[in-house]
């Protein structure tokens, strides 16, 4: 579980974070929604520890990050995986190389149980004969689906993604969103996805926190963001006909 | 003020290229890789220059020489003494800026925009020892380069003196030899070793830091490569003035 402790940052004069206080819990998938500028990214990377907030704090398991050595910061961070936008595999190593990566860095694990560990992620992620291919190869949902390898293949407590499908097919959007979801389940992790795609917060958001300005505007799951009357939510969420009228459905149907 | 800055950021980069190293059996192939990259690439165009600079060096100080009473292999001294004390390290250190430098930052700027460099900081992996450490490591090799480079200029010069007619081969070797100080050898070195540390680490701070994309990645190179110039031209003038004044 991660807590976040009325956290605030700034960059120069801009106060971009004004005081988020939630929780992300294990076994979820937790959605962060938000206009661009709502201070979406730099939440994100404040809970991956890139960005260290000025005032409040962030706990994982109970543990406060800044009150971590550097050496419990490290060892924290390979708890972690990331899923970004652009996937950011490594383009100089094959796929086998990005998803074998963290292994050779943090452990000493000998290279047949290092190459059983990446078939084992790669075939979780429905990825069987890219082993060998450069990610330039490989399509942008390939790319995603490696990236996802990449993250899990340390067995993290907290997953991390970044716009994961955007940039994708429809098609392929929901099978990304759906094996995010089926890994955060299968390894009992803590997800905290940051997107501004409505289908996956209607898809797997268990948890939806909505950032407007800077600050925590809504939280709900994803039944309780059909019944909002939050003005910010419901402008954001429902900003497109087909989701008006999704809305209206779902809403006379509960009536 | 954002001259200082930077200068203040990039003594804070080195600082952290040396701590938190990467493990030895990533970090050995790393080098490798560098070594491949930046030395051995880089032998062809090293060899191409300094072949024609010593031919050129040795025909401009040929045509120079209208006095009868200079003798002949003054062409040989002033290729060695052209070619060893500045031509060799200084002149193919700026071309290397270009080369290498360009190279440097523009794989770690590419990094930077795609997100690669802020994936491995997430893992913990301290990006500045993977990317930097190797680069600064492979360049010690650089030195090595340079000596093929001074071989290559004077063989140059060699063949330009004596297949242009200018004097015999005895006449150049006699003003190869002649008035040798071994000191300018070592002083061509420790001004190579200070060129390579600043050729692995000015464009690697320029890629490292970089904002924005792909054009700002190119801006960032035509940086790199100025800021690199500039750097080893005042370093050779501090180093000749310490070494050799």
């Amino acid at each position: 579980m991660i807590e976040v402790r009325d956290i605030h940052k700034s960059f120069g004069d801009a106060h971009i974070l004004k005081g988020i206080s939630t929780t992300f819990e294990k076994g979820k998938t937790n959605l962060i929604i938000g206009q661009s500028g709502s201070g979406k990214t730099v939440f994100l990377k404040c809970l991956l520890g890139l960005f260290e907030p000025e005032e409040g704090g962030i706990a994982y398991d109970g543990k406060l990050y800044a009150d971590l050595a550097d050496e419990e910061k490290r060892d924290l961070r390979q708890e972690m995986g990331m899923v970004f936008q652009g996937s950011a595999l490594f383009d100089s190593m094959t796929v086998e190389g990005n998803v074998k990566f963290p292994l050779e860095m943090f452990t000493k694990q000998s290279k047949s149980e290092m190459k059983d560990r990446v078939d084992a992620v790669l075939k979780r992620v429905n990825l069987i004969d890219a082993h060998h291919k450069f990610p330039s190869e490989i399509s942008g949902g390939m790319q995603k689906r490696v990236a996802i390898a990449r993250a899990i293949v340390m067995n993290p407590k907290y997953l991390f993604c970044d716009e994961p499908n955007s940039g994708l097919d429809p098609k392929t959007a929901i099978l990304i969103d759906n094996l995010i979801k089926e890994i955060t389940e299968e390894y009992n992790i803590t997800t905290v996805i940051n997107t501004h795609d409505m289908n996956s917060v209607m898809q797997i958001g268990e948890k939806i926190t909505f950032l407007k300005d800077g600050l925590l505007e809504w939280e709900g799951t994803k039944n309780e963001i059909f019944k909002t009357d939050n003005e910010a939510v419901t402008n954001f969420v429902y900003s497109s006909d087909l989701f008006k009228k999704v809305r209206q459905m779902y809403i006379k149907e509960q009536n | 003020m954002n001259y200082l800055a930077s200068v203040g950021s990039y003594a804070i980069m080195i600082r952290e290229v040396f701590k938190k190293p990467t493990k030895w059996r990533i970090m050995k192939s790393l080098i490798f890789k560098e070594i491949d990259e930046l030395i051995f690439s880089s032998l062809g165009i090293i060899i191409f220059i300094s072949f024609f600079i010593g031919a050129v060096v040795a025909i401009q100080t040929a045509l120079n020489l209208t006095n009868p009473l200079i003798p002949r292999d003054l062409i040989g001294f002033a290729t060695r003494q052209s070619v060893i004390l500045e031509f060799a390290p200084t002149f193919v250190s700026i071309i290397m800026a270009g080369k290498v430098g360009s190279y440097i930052t523009s794989s770690i700027g590419t990094m930077r925009v795609t997100e690669q460099i802020d994936a491995l900081e997430v893992m913990g992996v301290n990006s500045l020892n993977y990317l930097v450490f190797p680069k600064i490591i492979a360049m010690l090799f650089y030195p090595f380069a340079i000596a093929i480079s001074m071989y290559v200029g004077i063989f140059g010069g060699w063949m330009a003196g004596v297949f242009g007619g200018f004097l015999t081969s005895e006449d150049f070797i006699t003003g190869l030899q002649s008035d040798f100080v071994p000191f300018h050898i070592a002083y061509a070195f420790v001004k190579t070793l200070i060129f390579a540390f600043a050729i692995a680490t000015i464009p690697s701070f320029h890629g490292f830091y970089m904002r924005g994309g792909a054009l700002e990645v190119g801006k960032a190179s035509t940086t790199a490569f100025v800021w690199t110039s500039v750097v080893i031209i005042i370093l050779n003038y501090i180093l000749t003035q310490l070494l050799l004044g």
